[in-house]
């Protein structure tokens, strides 16, 4: 039974939507830890790049400094045109293990092209080529692209810099946001300005659309929002609470958790709230579901056995399995891209941390030293997990590799950050 | 809300026709009952009419003034302390059956967010059951879960945890 929505009340609902697309408070990021072993590149000036109003390999040198997993070397001013096979022996000497080599091409309709070429100076060899066209504005979009070039000819594993991450920023007890910005924390801009607090932020796998709670009712209510146009639709407004939006893999349906039938559940519905159905049922509570990313699990937070603790169970429904055994408050499961492990919470002598299976040995890992972790969410390509936790006695983001090496702070001045959510790889 | 504003609204005006004899009169035709001598205002009182009335639900002095329930760490029993409350809400949701309550249960902000919405989801329905069984309606009340999204303080205090963790009682109007 859903609650009749009059006309003041649709009004009110407009008034505390702001779609807003003025940039808003900077997203800064800070790195706190660096990875084991970092891979020496380095990402000279692109010949011709004065030609550019801003430049590109700016951003690729910061990409992939930040990702903790490169230390950049500096060549100077000296630009590695394109077109030539540079002294890899010698850049080799000067310490680098990999040198990208680009060059800007003005075109006739005004756009550039960057034609780059990564090498392997040990190995004496192009590792690979490619050139992008881009309009003069476009060049952090550019860069990230290159960075995600680097990122994977080097790795083995796709890059995140052409990512965007969401997540609320409650600037006062009657000011909360629903922020989208790239994953380097630029260009954030508002999808949601609200009196009322908003969680549980989900992006849609084609990356257009979030669902995500809107408290704007004075209750909970599932919302799915298209962030191009800033439409939105009540996803599910049943009698009581409604939460936990969880995308299935095909993007058509949403895992959700519902009181209207007594204590929280889970059901699954289609993104424009129709064919409800009960998903499973406990006499506890069942909540956070996360599917996995072949569609084959729901893995979800229970506390059917007396304590809070991650279970699973298939997707069309049939036996949930218990996954967490160790310590009395586990949440919060989010199974990685490539399926094998699963990050989550979990709490020990009252710290709640940020922790790692690995789903076939079942082992885990504490891959944090903070007491007030939220939210994991992985990075589309599984080395990164972002969360939310307390830093200076306010909200903040953080971010850790799935190794625990690599940390990185995100935070907002003179806000708390919360409820981050890493959107897909872009299509 | 609209309930109390539609009835409001038209008392108000058949207040204003009663009591102003303009210099034209217009069209709509005067209400014969609010024009009888001797009843120049016409009292607004909701719909119930029963010593109680709405007022008592803002007098400071009316225990149906208080709208929190306050729960223990990880309990979701109504304390005994708090027993004269419910009755007396369940008191007046019988004698007014068609007043709608919103209870809202929160939790303190230790732990997973939708794992709180959760716990306080069962605070909202632990009170809502309490009124039932005291004889107020099914239809009359929906019990939600803000979790731990509105705090009344925000201090890492065990007095601010034990304020957080509560259900509270909204009437129509206030929701």
């Amino acid at each position: 039974m859903t609650r009749p929505v009059t006309a003041l009340r649709l009004l009110l609902a407009a008034l505390l939507v702001v779609v807003s697309w003025a940039a808003h408070a900077q997203l800064s990021i800070e790195i706190t830890g660096a990875g084991a072993a970092r891979f020496p590149v380095a990402i000279p000036v692109f010949e011709n790049e004065g030609a550019l109003p801003r430049a590109v390999s700016d951003v690729v040198r910061a990409d992939l400094e930040r990702s903790g997993l490169f230390s950049l070397i500096d060549l100077g001013l000296a630009a590695l045109p394109e077109r030539s096979v540079p002294d890899l022996p010698a850049l080799r000497a000067r310490g680098a293990d990999a040198v990208l080599a680009g060059s800007v091409v003005p075109q006739a309709d005004g756009r550039f092209e960057v034609r780059f070429r990564l090498f392997d100076t040990q190995k004496q060899v192009e590792l690979g080529a490619l050139a992008l066209r881009m309009a003069p504005a476009q060049n952090r979009a550019t860069g990230h692209r290159i960075a995600d070039f680097v990122y994977e000819k080097l790795t083995g594993q796709p890059g995140y810099f052409s990512t965007r991450i969401a997540y609320v920023v409650k600037s006062s007890n009657t000011r909360y946001e629903l922020q989208i910005a790239d994953a380097d924390g630029m260009n954030a801009q508002t999808a949601l300005a609200s009196r009322e607090p908003i969680i549980s932020p989900a992006w849609a796998p084609d990356g257009q659309r979030l669902a995500y709670v809107s408290f704007e009712a004075k209750k909970p209510v599932v919302y799915v929002h298209t962030l191009a146009t800033g439409q939105r639709q009540v996803a599910a407004n049943f009698k009581g609470s409604n939460s936990a939006p969880a995308w299935a893999p095909d993007g058509q349906r949403l895992a959700v958790v519902l009181t209207k039938d007594g204590q929280s559940q889970m059901y699954v519905l289609n993104a424009d709230g129709s064919g409800v159905q009960r998903l499973a049922s406990s006499s506890g509570i069942d909540t956070e579901p996360a599917w996995s990313a072949d569609g084959q699990w729901i893995y979800f937070t229970s506390d059917r056995g007396g304590s809070p603790q991650i279970y699973r169970i298939p997707s069309g429904g049939g036996a949930a399995q218990r996954v967490s055994f160790d310590g009395g408050y586990n949440v919060t499961p989010r199974p990685s891209p490539d399926g094998r492990s699963l990050a989550f919470v979990a709490r020990k002598e009252g710290r709640f941390q940020v922790a790692v299976m690995d789903l076939s040995s079942r082992q885990t890992t504490i891959l944090t030293d903070s007491a007030r972790d939220e939210s994991p969410s992985f990075a589309p390509n599984g080395r990164m997990i972002l969360y939310a936790t307390e830093s200076g006695g306010r909200g903040v983001l953080a971010a850790v590799s799935s190794d625990g090496r690599v940390k990185q702070r995100l935070s907002v001045q003179a806000a708390d950050v919360r409820e981050p959510s890493w959107g897909p790889l872009p299509k | 809300m609209k309930k109390l504003i539609i009835p409001a609204l038209l008392s108000l005006l058949l207040a204003a026709c009663g009591s102003t004899g303009g210099p034209e009169q217009t069209a709509a035709q005067v209400e014969d009952r609010t024009a009888a001598p001797g009843t120049g205002v016409a009292t607004v009182t909701t719909p119930s009419m029963n010593g109680s009335g709405i007022a008592a639900l803002t007098d400071p002095s009316n225990i149906l003034s208080k709208r929190s329930v306050l729960f223990d760490f990880d309990s979701f029993v109504i304390k005994s302390e708090f027993k004269p409350l419910v009755e007396a809400h369940a008191g007046f949701l019988v004698k007014n059956p068609q007043m709608r309550m919103l209870i809202q249960g929160n939790t303190d902000e230790r732990g997973s967010r939708e794992y709180n919405l959760a716990l306080g989801q069962k605070r909202a329905d632990s009170v809502r059951q309490a009124l039932t069984l005291l004889g107020a309606k099914e239809g009359q009340i929906e019990s939600v879960s803000l979790g731990e999204e509105k705090p009344r303080c925000a201090d890492q205090s065990e007095e601010c945890f034990a304020q957080n963790r509560r259900g509270d009682m909204l009437y129509s109007g206030e929701f």
